[in-house]
């Protein structure tokens, strides 16, 4: 063996046959890698683009305000997205502070053991439950057991369930990213473990909480399966751009399951409003999850410590 | 030693899970002077702090036995763990800035006492940054965060909240690490000062600061009480104990 | 400096003191409310901490106490299991879950079909051969597909999709188990985009370094180091993938056709894919909003709703294993 140093320096990179046919196998990898993710990402594009373009002869102000009128097939969707405002509301009241507390616990007081480990099973699979196992549960609990009949309340409680784990997981992230030597600095001083984490915890943490919360206003928004068994109704008669046009006893229209009734169950509906329809929630889901995206990347480059 | 010791430890020892932390410590600190704890890395200091203000219970697998009492009184007994951690102000060697105004730092402790009216807490936040030598330098942006100071200011800091809900007893551990010389003799003489409000226990890894500031010192080392003194007689030329006169002379191990 | 802090020592100091002292002056009652309310706090704390566990036992207590009195109603367990006729309104109902069974177990194979190979070329192309930036976008892309709500998913595929089948294949009707599995499919590939990354992140660099000091290319490293190594998370991404296409509802209610019926005949001994087919989820959604409660019907459909629940806990708990595994190992 000669020594390196006599060697030209070009030589020692030289391709040989064996390393261009590595790199052309490379290449081609490369190259089906990109083409399978176009695979997902090109339909979603063309969806999206179709979605818009036949949405848009619909999509007019008086569209969004209007009650639905001709049997659906023609005037607005007003008592849908007022109905699933309710819903949303409803189900965040009640699924937040639970949501929340719950986070805390799993961050802030629960040690190393075998219940901790259940809570976190639970957590995982109360999220993998599929939406109609929620709906069997509602009308089940709710609607029958608590004797709520088929209501906003009802299907909201219903939601709540389902988008628990949601919120417990993103509080439980949150809350971790708060050192814990702010926490010993607290208790060294007298603090109380829920003052410690009222004053100095929740609020450097909000932002991670917030996004948690906002993702289940949009999962709550776009689910159908748990509310058309046991609150939302196919049609309510609803003054135009009335703001609180139902009671939580009674059942109201959702989007989701609005446009699952017009683009299922009624004939002669125009193309062009049940593209608008589903453009509507799309947005509405979407725009959530976007303010949520933000917020989280902001939050990543802002800190405060 | 004269009149009641302000803390006293009977037969401590701390295991976390099955690792046993200290073992079978007791000595007992006179009220209003400076007892230091010297020792090496790992020998326990630290977590006998946290057995003094109880936080050594937030940590999982965390058991204590034997007793600690201060005044005469035992702090596992009844009373509640939140007052007991008032009378005792902490400085942990990692300073700790909350993520809150300056202000707000010191004012944490009186504000979650109960204590709502503006003009004193001006005053104690005034007071305890200006004993803890950081005053001048904060006086006019006490608005900042807390947490945006430079390590040595935040570990002033630290030491000004530990002040702030007035304590009995003082606790420092290793709080010269991220302070100037000039700033720590600055706190060293107030330390001396503080002792005639306060009971002062100081941690630490210098030994010449456990001489030149304490009244008695006592040398831990893998979790077992070495020796316990007159600080004097500890660093004494006559000590008997070839641990300890070795360690205080840099010779150890 | 030291002087002026000697000097002010005197008066804040008695002010400091008074600090205490007017913590003590708010009073024993004032202490035990503070007390209890901090108790209180914890308690509530502790208990919204268990509620997760309350919720899932509760829910498939629920669904179990409806559904069980079904077998004692004179339709017997083999019945239910083992029969593929799923007649609840005739003269004489028959409630066999088989070709129920079959068609979720079509339309998930046909949806992880698509989904597990191009999710995890995606999982592969995000982690292993992107910028920073283009990754956090198709992440955030990624994120927005789970995003849409599945009943949007299903209108795509009644309106969108069907027609193009239809072209493509001349069948009949274009809701069939292909429009639904290629949904589903679709639903499916952010969670399996996103577990596929976490697996192949939780791959230690030195690995790849490892690899590439030896003059491997990058996709050799890929296909020789990554995929063995990440296997099992890999594994728990295709297995939460399956979950998920198990358990959907809406997207499979539109897209399928409903035809209950067992998708297999003599002529093409197994499953076309252009059929219409009817599976557990799509079943309970249709006929849950007309069934009386407490009757036969009613109670079927919730011993179904059991069977649901246990399919879809069996495979996320498995998943959730494999992936805890990873990260204890981590």
């Amino acid at each position: 063996m000669s020594d390196p140093a006599d060697i030209p320096a070009k030589a020692l990179f030289v391709a040989t046959p064996a390393v261009r046919r590595r790199l052309r196998s490379q290449r081609v990898a490369v190259v089906c890698l990109s083409l399978a993710s176009l695979a997902i990402f090109l339909p979603l594009a063309a969806v999206l683009i179709g979605l818009v373009k036949k949405a848009l002869p619909a999509l007019t102000w008086e569209f969004i305000v209007d009650v639905p009128r001709k049997g659906m097939t023609a005037g607005g969707i007003w008592p849908a997205l007022v109905g699933t405002l309710y819903f949303v509301t409803l189900s965040l009241l009640a699924a937040a502070p639970i949501g929340i507390l719950a986070g805390i616990y799993l961050n802030e007081f629960a040690r190393d053991n075998w219940l901790t480990r259940v809570i976190n099973l639970a957590v995982v699979n109360l999220s993998g439950v599929p939406s109609i196992v929620h709906a069997l549960f509602g009308v089940a609990a709710f609607v029958i057991m608590l004797r709520w009949g088929q209501s906003i309340r009802a299907a909201s409680a219903t939601l709540a369930v389902m988008v628990l784990p949601v919120i417990i997981v993103a509080t439980k992230e949150a809350l971790s990213a708060v050192p814990r030597s702010f926490r010993e600095a607290c208790w060294n001083v007298g603090a109380t473990r829920w003052q410690t984490i009222r004053t100095v915890v929740l609020p450097n943490s909000i932002g991670g909480i917030l996004t948690g919360v906002i993702l289940a206003v949009s999962r709550a928004a776009g689910e159908t399966a748990p509310i058309m068994v046991t609150g939302a109704i196919f049609y309510k008669v609803v003054a135009r751009g009335d703001l609180f046009p139902y009671s939580i006893n009674e059942q109201g229209m959702a989007l989701s399951y609005h446009l699952y009734q017009i683009s299922r169950n009624v004939p002669n509906m125009p193309e062009s409003m049940l593209y608008a329809t589903a453009l509507v929630l799309v947005v509405f889901v979407l725009a959530f999850n976007s303010v949520a995206t933000v917020l989280r990347v902001r939050l990543r480059r802002r800190k405060k410590w | 030693m004269t009149g009641n010791p302000k803390i006293s430890l009977q037969s401590l020892s701390v295991r976390y899970g099955r690792k046993s932390v200290l073992r079978n410590i007791s000595f007992a600190v006179p009220a209003n002077s400076i007892f230091a704890i010297i020792g090496p890395a790992n020998s326990g200091k630290t977590t006998l702090l946290k057995c003094l203000n109880r936080t050594i219970e937030i940590i999982a697998g965390s058991h204590v036995d034997g007793q600690i009492c201060i005044d005469g009184l035992n702090i596992h007994a009844g009373g509640d763990v939140y007052s007991l951690r008032r009378r005792i102000g902490m400085v942990f060697p990692l300073p700790v800035g909350l993520p809150m105004s300056v202000f707000d730092n010191v004012a944490y402790a009186p504000r979650m006492a109960g204590v709502r009216d503006k003009e004193l807490l001006g005053h104690i936040v005034e007071d305890c940054l200006t004993k803890a030598a950081l005053w001048d330098e904060v006086k006019d942006r006490l608005d900042s965060l807390g947490s945006m100071l430079s390590g040595g200011q935040q570990q002033r800091l630290t030491i000004a909240r530990a002040l702030s809900h007035d304590p009995e007893i003082l606790c420092l551990d290793e709080f010269s690490i991220a302070i100037d010389p000039v700033t720590t003799m600055r706190i060293e003489d107030m330390l001396v000062e503080l002792k005639e409000r306060m009971t002062i226990i100081l941690v630490t890894n210098l030994v010449q600061q456990a001489r030149r500031l304490s009244d008695r010192t006592c040398f831990l080392n893998k979790g077992e009480l070495v020796q316990e003194g007159p600080t004097e007689e500890m660093f004494g030329d006559s000590n008997a104990n070839r641990l300890t006169y070795d360690y205080v002379r840099g010779v150890f191990g | 400096m030291a002087s002026t802090a000697t000097s002010s020592l005197t008066v804040p100091a008695g002010s400091a003191r008074a600090a205490h002292r007017l913590a003590g002056v708010r009073g024993v009652w004032w202490r035990r409310f503070w007390l209890l309310r901090e108790w209180a706090m914890v308690g509530l704390i502790k208990l919204c901490g268990i509620s997760s566990i309350l919720f899932v036992t509760a829910i498939f207590l629920f669904i179990l106490c409806e559904g069980l009195p079904f077998l004692r109603m004179g339709h017997g367990i083999h019945e239910f299991f083992a029969t593929s006729d799923w007649y609840p309104t005739s003269q004489n109902p028959t409630f066999g879950i088989l070709s129920l069974m079959v068609g979720t177990g079509a339309v998930t194979i046909l949806a992880m079909l698509f989904a597990v190979p191009f999710g995890l070329a995606t999982a592969v192309l995000i982690s292993e051969f992107c910028s920073r930036r283009v990754r956090e976008t198709l992440k955030i892309v990624v994120e927005l597909l789970a995003a849409v709500p599945s009943v949007v998913w299903g209108f795509i595929g009644l309106k969108m999709l069907g027609p193009v089948i239809v072209r493509f294949t001349g069948a009949d009707t274009g809701v069939n188990a292909l429009n639904a599995g290629l949904i589903v499919g679709l639903m499916s590939v952010p969670i399996v985009v996103s577990i596929g990354e976490d697996a192949l992140r939780a791959v230690p660099d030195t690995f790849r370094e490892a690899a590439e000091a030896l003059g491997a290319t990058r996709w050799q490293m890929v296909r020789k180091v990554l995929f063995p190594a990440a296997r099992s998370g890999l594994l728990a991404a295709a297995l939460l993938g399956v979950g998920r296409a198990i358990g959907e509802t809406m997207a499979v209610l539109m897209c399928t056709g409903q035809s209950i019926a067992m998708p297999i005949d003599g002529a093409f001994p197994y499953l076309h894919p252009l059929s219409s087919v009817g599976t557990m989820t799509a079943t309970i959604a249709s006929e849950l909003g007309e069934v009386e409660a407490g009757g036969l019907h009613y109670r079927a459909l919730f011993l179904l709703g059991s069977v649901l629940f246990l399919m879809t806990f069996i495979v996320n708990l498995t998943a959730d294993l494999i992936v805890r595994g990873i990260r204890g190992k981590k």
